[in-house]
């Protein structure tokens, strides 16, 4: 049994014992969960995908004459400025004003909120259009300029939903090509997309959100930032398999960080073709080796991890909730996979690489004591369901 | 002797003279099949080159000391492995494998241009705009 605070000294005096979710399995393996126990202090997890539910808080400072932004758009992309006056809210799925996006379909979809957000955090320049009524305080009717990040007083990233606990894979049964979120899904199973770091996801190294609550320091694409709330869609109710890993969506994060942090590495701005823009995003989040369960829990392994497997030309537009058949991580990493007898191609949207990659930089800040934990101050929810709309007079 | 070649030109070079240095300098033919040329672009010139095989080789050898790429592989597909993430949206949609699992530990992807068919598939499906072909604006 370890607490908060020892691990903390420990990362402080340079002695913490911390390895990524991937090395803690053969660790484990080969020194036995006690021992292990006693002597590693954290593991790291990590992921990197495209997370549609993101965002950031911008200020842009006031103009001389002042301006009640009421509508803006940075590089053509809307941004939400029912807000103060000189704050607005970029979201990631937001579409470049006048792109044609699905009326000559398959679009492509090349530009929006995302890449925007990629933008600033490279250091780009991006253009401001703002337009307001004006009124006798801040008489700015419209304004057009150039910003970079460095110009905005604040950039903070809030994202209501980040880091799926699991996730669905995607095929098409259909006879026609069908165009997702999962990317292109060919016609009679051709191919099928999964999209999850398996075993060095977050909160599939830590099910039952022991450690991973509201408060929990995270690594958000360089900088450090913290859970705020539960995700959106968060739902600790859900199907889950004999080690307690939820075998569907379930648990998800809300997250937030300073954007003028983050390294443009692990913030990119994405087009699905047929489908619109989004964000990728690499997470890191550290969970403290408490006690024994905790870090048993840590080893679950690719093949101890079952998706959904569900048809996006029915099933899932149609919210049917069912489900082909349930398959693993590890068999998703071969190229082909075998779903109802047919040998099916497999694609990502998540990367493992780079999820690897964030988890061992994760692993360096914690070793050299730049990152310390925090504890939560309150537990996510693990009773509460996720509800469906109701439509009135259905 | 004939060889074909492309030759690319980065933005910066395509103020260079070449063709006329490689009919004047070096004696050779040259026969163009395709090529863009912009001030404010990359460019590219597919091309047929005639003439001994000593002026051949030197006129290639003089592109290069330009600073002008050729490419004798005659691929225009262009992966960044910097904008590449690795995520593995176009290993189903690349035909040949030319895109593959470099490490199935890390799931690190790498690109084979010897494989590649120009397709241009993975330019449809790639999220990350990690993939562009100097035929494809």
């Amino acid at each position: 049994m370890k607490t908060y605070a020892e691990i903390n000294e420990k990362i402080k005096s340079g002695r913490a014992v911390v390895m990524n979710a991937e090395e803690i399995i053969s660790y484990v393996e080969q020194k036995g969960l006690d021992a292990a126990a006693e002597e590693v202090d954290v593991v790291t997890t990590a992921t990197f995908g495209p997370m549609c539910s993101s965002g950031c808080f911008l200020n842009f400072g006031h103009s001389a004459p002042k301006i009640r932004i009421s509508e803006a758009w940075l590089d053509d992309v809307l941004v939400y400025s029912g807000i103060a006056a000189v704050d607005a809210y970029l979201g990631a799925t937001q579409l470049r004003h006048n792109d044609p996006a699905n009326m000559y379909y398959p679009g492509e979809f090349r530009f929006g909120g995302g890449h925007v957000i990629e933008k600033l955090i490279r250091g780009e320049k991006v253009q401001l259009f703002a337009l307001s009524y004006g009124t006798d305080d801040y008489p700015c009717r419209e304004l057009r300029t150039y910003i970079t990040i460095d110009d905005l007083n604040q950039a903070i990233m809030v994202n209501p939903r980040n880091c799926y606990q699991n996730y669905n894979v995607a095929i098409n049964t259909s006879d026609k090509s069908i165009y997702t979120y999962l990317g292109h899904l060919k016609p009679n199973m051709e191919n099928l997309t999964y999209c999850s770091a398996g075993q060095l996801s977050p909160l599939l190294n830590d099910p039952f959100y022991e450690t991973i609550g509201v408060g929990t320091s995270v690594w958000l694409a360089g900088a450090h930032g913290h859970v705020h709330a539960e995700g959106t869609q968060h739902s600790g109710v859900c199907t889950r398999t004999d080690n307690g890993v939820p075998s569907e969506g379930a648990g998800t994060l809300g997250l937030t960080g300073d954007m003028k942090k983050m390294n443009p590495e692990f913030v990119r701005g994405i087009s699905l073709k047929g489908y619109g823009v989004s964000l990728a995003l690499g997470i890191g989040i550290p969970i403290p080796v408490l006690n024994r369960d905790i870090l048993k829990r840590t080893t679950v392994k690719d093949s101890e991890i079952f998706a959904p497997v569900i048809d996006y030309s029915h099933e899932y537009p149609q919210a049917t909730g069912k489900f082909l058949t349930k398959v693993n991580y590890a068999d998703l990493k071969k190229s082909e996979i075998e779903i109802n007898g047919k040998k099916v191609k497999v694609g990502s949207l998540s990367s493992y690489s780079k999820a690897l990659k964030i988890a061992d930089i994760l692993k360096e800040e914690i070793i050299s004591g730049k990152f310390l934990l925090s504890e939560p101050y309150r537990k996510l929810t693990a009773d509460v369901p996720f509800k469906k709309m109701k439509i009135a007079g259905n | 002797m004939t060889r074909k070649i492309l030759l690319q030109f980065p933005k910066e070079k395509v103020n260079q003279p070449l063709v006329y240095d490689l009919v004047k300098k070096y004696d050779l033919i040259i026969n163009i099949f395709r090529a863009k040329i912009d001030p404010d672009d990359n460019g590219f010139a597919v091309v047929d080159l005639s003439g001994t095989g000593k002026n051949i080789e030197d006129g290639i050898n003089y592109a290069k000391s330009l600073g002008i790429i050729v490419n004798e592989k005659m691929t225009g597909l262009n992966w960044d492995s910097e904008r590449c993430v690795s995520c593995g949206t176009c290993l189903p949609h690349c035909p040949t494998d030319a895109l593959y699992v470099e490490n199935p530990k890390t799931m690190k992807i790498n690109f084979d241009d010897e494989k590649c068919i120009e397709c241009l598939s993975c330019i449809d499906h790639c999220p990350f705009g990690a993939c562009s072909s100097i035929f494809k604006e």
